[in-house]
């Protein structure tokens, strides 16, 4: 039985949810003419990613080690695990001897920890600031919150699968994981690195459209363009 | 002036010893200050490794014609502070391109590179960086005052604006250097070399913590690298203007590499000692004691 | 204390007062009289902070009640004004005049339980869940692990162990 109160909600919410500045609108242009402005057409770019091939063989291989020996991390913390890395830069753990460092901004780092449960508000940002990283990119799951949504699975607001939202390269397991664990995380994702299996960025181009739709089921109010450049 | 084809080859390989010192200093100085706090702190190759991976990095976006041309534009600060200087006194080919009046040619480039950046950086769109560029254009106006201050008393003093002739007149010993013969001037323009370098007192430029990088907010791969490979040669270069001005110049290559480096750590020892101002402390600081030494450096010699 | 609730019972009609501590009282207020008596406590009894206001779903009486817990700083003493009102339509008065914080906490019912505030500022707009279309999640009716199951795609084989059974056939195999 749906109550008058509870259908006044729904009716309200149903139309897409857009930012004000988002709006389809109309505008004067200088020389007095009007045109009409969508500015997630105009302002965005609306190209899909690529996958963007490797190179070939010892060439890839040396850059793989250079990606793996130099990764930047994303000073995103997502959850109650960003309380995790604050210590990595200490004397007791020191995460910069094994070339691992903090970046402020998503255009400089190559990894993004996620770190514990994300909410669907922060799932938003997470996406749009990983989209933004240059590829190859990739990203590390701290605890058992990204695994299976950990002590928050039957939540209504926090996601149960982060790899069906974003491709992950390592998890690492715990709630929470200490900081040793995570830097046997950065050692496990350099091997996978030199390996030549840090190619996720490439599989998150190729199931572009899955990873979409995954994304947009919970986020609803979709105003950002589909490929944050 | 020589133009032949053998003094430009030394010259790019002046620019590469130079390259590759900066990053091996910038690293050490990481290293150092991983140990002022208890750290091992990173391998003395991480510079490159950094390097080859921004370089190497796949997919890059650009925001216009500008966003490209602020880094070439803070490469050419840096590049061209190192061909109009003088780095080897008595070598012809490790001169470089210096002639009568480079002095002034490289205080230009000093700013120069700042300027292209905050056009770049400008058009990145990014709030961050705005607020970058304006702490960083306010703070290098006013380090320019106690520095500027300081070589026209150098100017004064020697009669001279080249400085290969500056550093001749140092040779003859220690007591020859402008250190001792002129400390005001000396006291000065060390006090500015605290903002150029951007250690820790005055770092509010590119604070990570508030305002997340500064200007270089959205560059990233090679626009980042070549950021990178500006700011080794930079470091360089500008420790070298000091040492060829207060502190008898160098040489051979070996003596330079130890200046250079003792001129470095000196901001690196000031900054890991205090911690960082904010943008109207710095200005005011700047404005303050280092320009009254500098006037009275001026003053002397009137 | 007690000359305070005096004055509330002759001013207000409050009913079932409880004195839970020296300085912590609760007392049931009707919904017209609930905005004026506290505006009575703020301005003309000392009670100037504001310490929350949160909500209780009682579903099988087929209400909501609102908590206010205002504080006296000087004298260091609570006071807590417990208002039901109707699930059905469920609005209430804005005290958004009296504190500006308040609107947050008005902010937050309006989208948790459903409550509507009329007049306060950014009522409307979404506070923690962006574009929520289900009824509000903290209403009982609501079922969390449903919606859960349905939306977020739970990672299968995952069982659940009541803590003191488990434990108890861990420890104490044969009892």
């Amino acid at each position: 039985m749906e109550r008058e109160f509870d259908k006044a909600i729904k009716e309200m919410y149903k139309e897409k949810f857009l930012a004000p500045e988002n709006e389809v609108r109309q505008v004067s242009a200088p020389d007095g003419s009007i045109i009409e402005i969508d500015p997630l057409k105009d302002y965005f770019c609306q190209e899909r990613p690529k996958e963007l091939k490797p190179r070939k063989g010892v060439v890839e291989d040396f850059l793989n080690w250079a990606r793996a020996e130099s990764l930047w991390v994303l000073g995103f913390g997502t959850g109650c695990g960003s309380i995790e890395i604050p210590p990595l830069v200490t004397p007791r753990f020191d995460m910069y001897r094994y070339g691992v460092q903090m970046r402020p901004t998503p255009r400089q780092s190559n990894v993004f920890v996620i770190s514990g449960y994300l909410s669907v508000k922060t799932l938003k940002r997470a996406i749009r600031s990983y989209e933004q990283m240059p590829s190859p990119k990739y990203i590390i799951a701290l605890g058992s919150c990204t695994i299976n949504g950990g002590m928050y699975w039957d939540s209504y607001n926090t996601i149960n699968r982060l790899d069906h939202y974003i491709p992950v390269d390592v998890y690492i397991a715990g709630c929470m994981p200490r900081p040793e664990a995570l830097l046997a995380g950065f050692g496990k994702l350099k091997e996978l690195i030199k390996s030549g299996q840090g190619e996720k960025a490439n599989e998150y181009a190729r199931n572009f459209d899955w990873y979409k739709a995954n994304q947009k089921k919970i986020i609803r109010d979709w105003n950002m363009p589909d490929y944050n450049w | 002036m020589d133009y032949s084809l053998t003094k430009f080859l030394w010259t790019l390989l002046g620019l590469f010893i130079v390259t590759n010192w900066g990053m091996l200093m910038s690293s050490t100085m990481r290293r150092i200050i991983a140990r002022v706090s208890g750290r091992i702190g990173i391998p003395w190759y991480q510079p490159w490794i950094d390097l080859t991976k921004l370089y190497s990095l796949r997919s890059q976006i650009t925001h216009g014609t500008m966003f490209y041309l602020g880094p070439v534009f803070r490469l050419m600060g840096g590049v061209g502070m190192f061909l109009f200087m003088p780095m080897i006194f008595g070598s012809n080919l490790w001169s470089n391109y210096s002639f009568s009046g480079d002095l002034v040619l490289i205080l230009y480039f000093q700013f120069f590179g700042m300027l292209g950046m905050a056009l770049g950086a400008g058009e990145g769109g990014h709030p961050y960086s705005a607020i970058g560029i304006s702490r960083g254009l306010s703070q290098f106006t006013t380090i320019e005052v106690p520095m500027t201050l300081a070589v026209i008393s150098l100017a004064i003093q020697y009669d001279t604006l080249s400085i290969a002739k500056i550093v001749e007149a140092q040779q003859g010993g220690l007591m020859h250097w402008t250190l001792f013969t002129n400390p005001f001037a000396t006291v000065a323009a060390m006090l500015s070399l605290l903002g150029a370098f951007g250690h820790s007192p005055f770092n509010l430029v590119k604070a990570p913590n508030e305002i997340p990088i500064g200007p270089p907010t959205e560059y990233h791969g090679t626009f980042l690298g070549v950021l990178r490979t500006n700011s080794a040669i930079l470091h360089v270069a500008e420790a070298a203007l000091f040492m060829n001005l207060f502190f008898g110049g160098a040489s051979n290559w070996f003596e330079l590499i130890i200046k250079t480096f003792l001129i470095y750590f000196w901001s690196v020892f000031v900054g890991t000692v205090f911690p960082r101002f904010r943008i109207e402390q710095s200005v005011v600081w700047f404005l303050k004691w280092p320009t009254i030494i500098g006037i009275i450096a001026i003053i002397i010699y009137l | 204390m007690v000359e305070i609730l005096k004055e509330l019972e002759d001013r207000f009609q409050v009913t079932d007062l409880v004195q839970q501590k020296d300085h912590l009282a609760f007392v049931s207020v009707d919904k017209n009289k609930a905005i004026p008596m506290i505006t009575w406590l703020k301005d003309q009894a000392g009670y100037t902070s504001l310490t929350l206001l949160t909500a209780v779903d009682w579903l099988e009486d087929g209400k909501f009640q609102l908590t206010y817990m205002i504080n006296n700083p000087k004298k260091n003493s609570q006071i807590a004004a417990r208002v039901m009102i109707d699930r059905e339509n469920a609005t209430m008065e804005s005290a958004h005049h009296l504190w500006e914080s308040i609107r947050i906490y008005q902010r937050e019912l309006k989208e948790m339980f459903g409550i509507d505030f009329p007049g306060s500022p950014e009522v409307d707009e979404s506070f923690i869940l962006e574009g929520w279309v289900d009824i509000p999640p903290y209403r009982r009716d609501f079922d969390t692990k449903k919606y859960s199951d349905e939306t977020y795609f739970p990672r299968p084989g995952r069982q659940s162990n009541d803590p003191a059974e488990y434990m108890k056939s861990k420890m104490y195999p044969n009892e």
